[in-house]
């Protein structure tokens, strides 16, 4: 037998690719060589769409980037309109905003713990992710009236107030959430399988994470303590208290621990956001409905903000016209997987669901 | 002796077996594969209706569910993996994205609507569509199949 390297096409429609990706893998015998990622097969024109219409009409492509985290994209984006336009916004709207994101920050992150079991092998976790998951979509259908795509944060504000009845699911929900975490983690973390095919595997380096550009969970999981709402924090993230969970091991295994942490820490801050609610209007009135369509805007921002996948930034450019000259968007997901050649590489094939699904790719995201 | 015997043709105890028995094909593209995960998930429960296998090769599976936007780069891998299935099999086009474009239908990557490289039997309108939605389109769809208002 001659020493031959033969090349796999893994995907694009794979059940473990997380959506439409593709990885050209170069395997030599078991041992992966080299893998290329190949994307852009939901390229749908996120940019120049939402360069088409108004400031406010923009937000349904935002909302369709990373569309298990609908709100955290609205956020960027509704930050981004708003400091171009210096527009004031009412205490009360930037809390609710704050916790919504936190609570979609969980959602994410569920969907992601679920899907991971998935792709190694485990069918219980899902179940266990999409209950707990579906209780927050409640939420969100109460607050917002959709599931899965609100188009809910608005310049100024938000569309509608927080119900006394979404009140009581959500502290509902944080009084419940921990114990079923620890269960949920419990599954993977104490499964000698789970443990044995993630610990070592796909393994970042602290200089690699920092060549790459990789933000979020991923970042940390790398050993750099680094989280927008830290470091430069927006809203009103100073004034409560969360930690940035950090490991140094830079495996997939790391990687997990950093989000479940990180699902711990999103509910302490929901938790405390509970309390902390000010009464007050919801949404900017000089900034009703109508109005919005004939907004206008000269110059540049760009705000930065965590989203569960990574630092997600919104660059926006106007030209005194009520429609946005550029839209460019600093999409985590593109970065993170613009890892995966040096993430691979040396490992078996067996290895290479784990360490993409340890990514968290998300291709409304990535492609754009 | 009535209640106990049941005289069916052969024909009609298959379209009822290919309705009852639909295996759904695990293909995600966009947003609505969410909603797709979400309707097989804890709290809708889709195996209810028969349909509770998610097979990860087209090969074993009759149900297409087309869940997001079909880009021109995607559209070919589509129809192979359509050409994949065995017969017969179905396809149901989930979302606005899938129907007709949706609100990408102005972008000049994007084809509106599936129908125009595969068959589709039903339409799910929304965006995304509510895991209600896809489960009353495939009880639709099983209905189709029962009473014989298939193509195949």
């Amino acid at each position: 037998m001659e020493d031959k390297v033969i090349e796999v096409n893994f995907g694009p429609q794979h059940p473990s690719t997380h959506g439409v990706l593709r990885i050209k893998v170069k395997l030599d015998g078991e041992i992966i060589v080299d893998a290329q990622p190949v994307i852009g097969y939901l390229h749908r024109n996120a940019e120049k769409l939402a360069e088409m219409g108004g400031y406010p009409k923009g937000m349904i492509y935002i909302d369709r980037l990373d569309y298990v985290a609908a709100l955290n994209m609205e956020l960027g984006y509704v930050l981004a309109v708003e400091s171009l336009m210096d527009v004031q916004v009412p205490e009360r709207a930037q809390w609710i905003r704050m916790m919504m994101v936190e609570l979609n920050r969980e959602a994410s992150h569920l969907i992601w713990l679920g899907t991971h079991g998935l792709d190694m092998g485990m069918l219980t976790p899902f179940f266990y992710c999409f209950r707990e998951r579906e209780r927050i979509l409640r939420i969100f259908d109460e607050i917002t009236g959709s599931r899965l795509l609100y188009n809910y944060f608005a310049i100024g504000g938000v569309y509608s107030d927080i119900t006394p009845k979404a009140m009581d699911m959500i502290r509902e929900w944080t009084e419940d959430f921990i114990p079923k975490l620890e269960e949920i983690q419990s599954i993977l973390g104490k499964s000698y399988i789970y443990v044995s095919r993630t610990k070592g595997v796909g393994v970042l380096t602290r200089e690699d994470v920092l060549s790459y550009g990789v933000t979020g969970p991923m970042q940390r999981a790398s050993g750099i303590n680094r989280d927008v709402r830290k470091d430069s924090p927006y809203l009103y993230y100073d004034k409560i208290n969360f930690d940035v969970p950090t490991r140094t091991e830079g495996d997939v295994y790391a990687r997990f621990l950093v989000r479940i942490e990180e699902m711990r820490q999103s509910a302490r801050i929901v938790r405390q956001i509970l309390d902390k609610l000010p009464a007050g209007d919801h949404y900017n009135k000089k900034y009703s409905k109508p109005m919005l369509v004939r907004l206008k805007a000269t110059g540049e921002a760009y705000v930065p903000t965590e989203s569960p996948k990574g630092e997600f930034g919104i660059h926006l450019i106007g030209d005194g016209s009520s429609i946005p000259y550029r839209v460019r968007i600093r999409s985590p997901s593109f970065a993170n997987l613009s890892s995966i050649p040096t993430m691979l590489k040396g490992y078996k094939i067996a290895d290479l669901t784990a360490a993409v699904s340890s990514i968290d790719p998300v291709f409304g995201e990535v492609d754009r | 002796m009535s209640d106990s015997i049941l005289v069916t043709s052969l024909e009609e105890a298959l379209k009822w077996g290919t309705g009852k028995s639909l295996w759904p094909f695990t293909f995600g593209l966009a947003c609505c594969a969410i909603e797709m995960m979400s309707a097989m998930g804890s709290d809708y429960d889709w195996a209810r209706f028969g349909s509770d296998i998610f097979r990860d090769s087209p090969r074993h599976s009759d149900l297409m569910i087309v869940s997001g936007t079909v880009t021109k780069k995607m559209a070919p891998r589509i129809r192979r993996l359509y050409d994949q299935m065995a017969f017969p099999k179905f396809v149901i086009s989930m979302g606005a994205c899938a129907s007709a474009g949706g609100p990408y239908v102005r972008g000049y990557s994007v084809v509106d609507g599936v129908d125009q490289v595969v068959p589709v039997d039903v339409y799910v309108y929304g965006c995304p569509p509510r895991p209600e939605a896809l489960i009353q389109a495939l009880k639709m769809l099983q209905d189709r199949i029962v009473s014989g208002r298939v193509r195949h």
